[in-house]
């Protein structure tokens, strides 16, 4: 109340600084991540080379011949990642569907925060729950499945990345004006066929933007495939054999005591590093998609 | 003919994807279920909660554990309330989208909007290389805390602006025209009407923190840790030692969701009822901070209907 319009201006000036620093600082973290994946990598990349990291067939850092050929790692991530988007995008789409056309606001209401509670579940109980129930239900059904595979920890993921293929397909197909829809009933069409020659196609970049970011998440999901798909890097298309993500190698590395630039504190990096490049790529995609919803209408 | 298979298929089809629907549903409570049933011998044992790990299943607890996610989350909070917050409020309620800060502020949003993607893994690579190994903090309280607030932060700025950008813009002009500076706004208007929305967002992106694994085991947070950080607190005025906080951020820690991890990884079966019982705990703790933050946001609306 006493205070003179100069120290009311200082206040202001300095606050507006505070507020710009802090969202100033947060570029640091992109940068940290930057120099970190790639000056590690660098090193890595001295004692091996490129062109065994990317045409060697075998991962084998932990043996006495060593070899870092990433396939094994990539082929495991990417199975698993199209496991989990095979089970999810039909369920997501029906669900979507169901909701965004038939369901009630009631309905709604209740359905969308218990499908997005799916992703608050804690990932290490999800790897719990992969290993100690689906798996063991999965051996009963499928024959020759081992105790560590990729094919129950894909299937959980599928539900785990059910937010996005669900709930932002929802999202997109809610986007589509009414009276597009109204157009579609006046001329005799059932809402199933409006939903399927109409709503879907107007809405198919969100749609498909969605799926894009569920299978992000899937390739990026550590512990379920940590703790339920094994830790043996195995470059097969067999879903029943145990596998090594490239996570699940981060992880199973960072658990041992790791000597500051060792070569395995490296190879860490170097997965890394093309776990970041894969997730940007799947990403832009998703939001290059995205902006195109909007030019439609 | 075709009317009728047309308006057949309009009542198929809601049952259809109801189905699906229900099979969420079902999976979701069958893994609470199972969880539940699995741990309940651990669960209703109260010395679970006080003891510490053990190589024996039958006396091993989760003490240092949730005392350590206690801890880690604190920090977390902590650093989200002095950056991720202000950083949301920065670019929404002080951009000025021209000239070269318009330009920094477009750089902090793809940044930020980039980040929310990033697997969380990665960050616990940032963590190790940057905060364990060239910062010297070493696997510690305080990079835990660090690294799950950059976790927290994308989710932090977003809710954060969906709050202030709910206010109307008259609020802002009558301030300014009674002679408000745009720190008296926010102080005085801005951050009272929006703070609901803020708080909705914190514990939204605290639920998602706590349950996160992968990148504290990356930065090599251990899971047998047979005794707590020391405590800074004394019996003397001012009831709290600088120097001991400082031992506290420096202690090695385990968490639950990395007690957990460990447990689900020993071959003996026993150690599976507490890693249930645990995973049951952390379940409960994520489901009552969400609906915390769903009871928030419910509130908020009704209390200012602009």
């Amino acid at each position: 109340m006493f205070s003179s319009v100069a120290h009311k201006k200082f206040l202001d000036k300095l606050m507006l600084a505070v507020f710009f620093t802090a969202g100033f600082i947060t570029i640091f973290i992109t940068i940290g991540i930057v120099y970190v994946l790639l000056s590690d990598s660098i090193e890595f990349f001295k004692e091996v080379s490129i062109k065994e990291f990317l045409t060697e067939k075998e991962w084998t850092p932990v043996f006495a011949t060593k070899k870092f050929g990433i396939w094994p790692l990539v082929a495991g991530t990417f199975m698993i990642a199209a496991i989990a988007v095979a089970v999810s995008i039909p369920l997501g789409l029906l669900i979507a569907i169901y909701l965004s056309e038939y369901a009630s606001v009631r309905v709604k209401e209740i359905a969308k925060p218990i499908i997005e509670f799916l992703e608050a579940i804690p990932t290490v109980v999800y790897g719990y729950f992969t290993l100690l129930f689906v798996t063991p239900i999965l051996q009963k059904i499928v024959p020759d499945l081992e105790a560590f595979n990729s094919l129950a920890p894909g299937i959980v993921l599928g539900f785990m990345i059910l937010p996005y293929t669900a709930s932002m397909a929802e999202d997109a197909m809610k986007g589509v004006p009414q009276r597009i829809r109204e157009a579609s009933y006046a001329l005799g069409a059932t809402k199933l066929r409006t939903a399927v020659t109409i709503v879907i196609p107007a809405a198919v970049s969100g749609i498909v933007a969605g799926f894009i970011l569920g299978a992000s998440r899937a390739i990026g999901e550590t512990m379920v495939v940590a703790i339920a798909a094994g830790m043996y890097p195995n470059l097969t298309l067999d879903p029943r054999e145990p596998i090594q993500t490239m996570t699940g190698y981060i992880v199973q590395v960072a658990l041992g005591d790791l000597p500051f630039g060792s070569i395995e504190y490296l190879s860490i990096f170097a997965v890394g590093l093309a776990l970041f490049v894969i997730a940007f790529v799947f990403n832009s995609i998703a939001l290059w998609l995205r902006s195109r919803i909007r030019e439609v209408y | 003919m075709n009317k009728k298979l047309n308006s057949r298929s309009d009542i198929l089809f809601p049952i259809l994807g109801f189905l699906a629907f229900l099979i969420v549903i079902s999976f979701m409570l069958t893994l609470i279920i199972d969880v539940f049933i699995d741990g309940f011998e651990k669960i209703k044992d109260p010395s679970f909660y006080t003891s510490y790990p053990s190589r024996f299943p039958s006396q091993a607890g989760i003490l240092s554990g949730w005392i350590g996610t206690l801890l880690v989350m604190a920090g977390a909070i902590f650093w989200s309330l002095l950056i991720g917050i202000p950083a949301g409020i920065y670019l929404e309620e002080y951009a000025t989208k021209r000239g070269i800060f318009g330009k920094i502020e477009t750089i902090i949003e793809l940044n930020i909007n980039n980040l929310a993607a990033v697997p969380a893994i990665i960050y616990g690579l940032l963590a190790l290389g940057i905060f364990v190994y060239r910062f010297k903090f070493g696997e510690s309280i305080l990079t835990a805390g660090l690294t799950l607030s950059i976790l927290m932060l994308p989710v932090i700025v977003v809710n954060t602006r969906e709050a202030i950008r709910r206010i109307p813009r008259d609020i802002r002009e009558g301030a300014y025209a009674v002679g408000a500076t745009k720190w008296d706004t926010v102080r005085d208007h801005i951050l009272p009407y929006s703070l609901g929305g803020i708080l909705t967002g914190l514990i939204i992106a605290a639920s998602r923190a706590i349950g996160e694994t992968a990148p504290l085991v990356t930065i090599g947070a251990l899971t047998f840790i047979a005794f707590l950080p020391p405590s800074p607190f004394t019996s003397e005025f001012p009831f709290i030692a600088p120097d001991k906080i400082w031992e506290v951020l420096m202690s090695p820690f385990t968490v639950l969701p990395i007690q957990i991890f460990n447990w689900v990884s020993r071959p003996q079966a026993a150690f599976q009822i507490n890693a249930a019982a645990a995973g049951f705990v952390l379940l409960i703790l994520t489901v009552l901070m969400n609906a915390l933050a769903y009871y928030f946001r419910q509130k908020v609306r009704r209390k200012y209907i602009w």
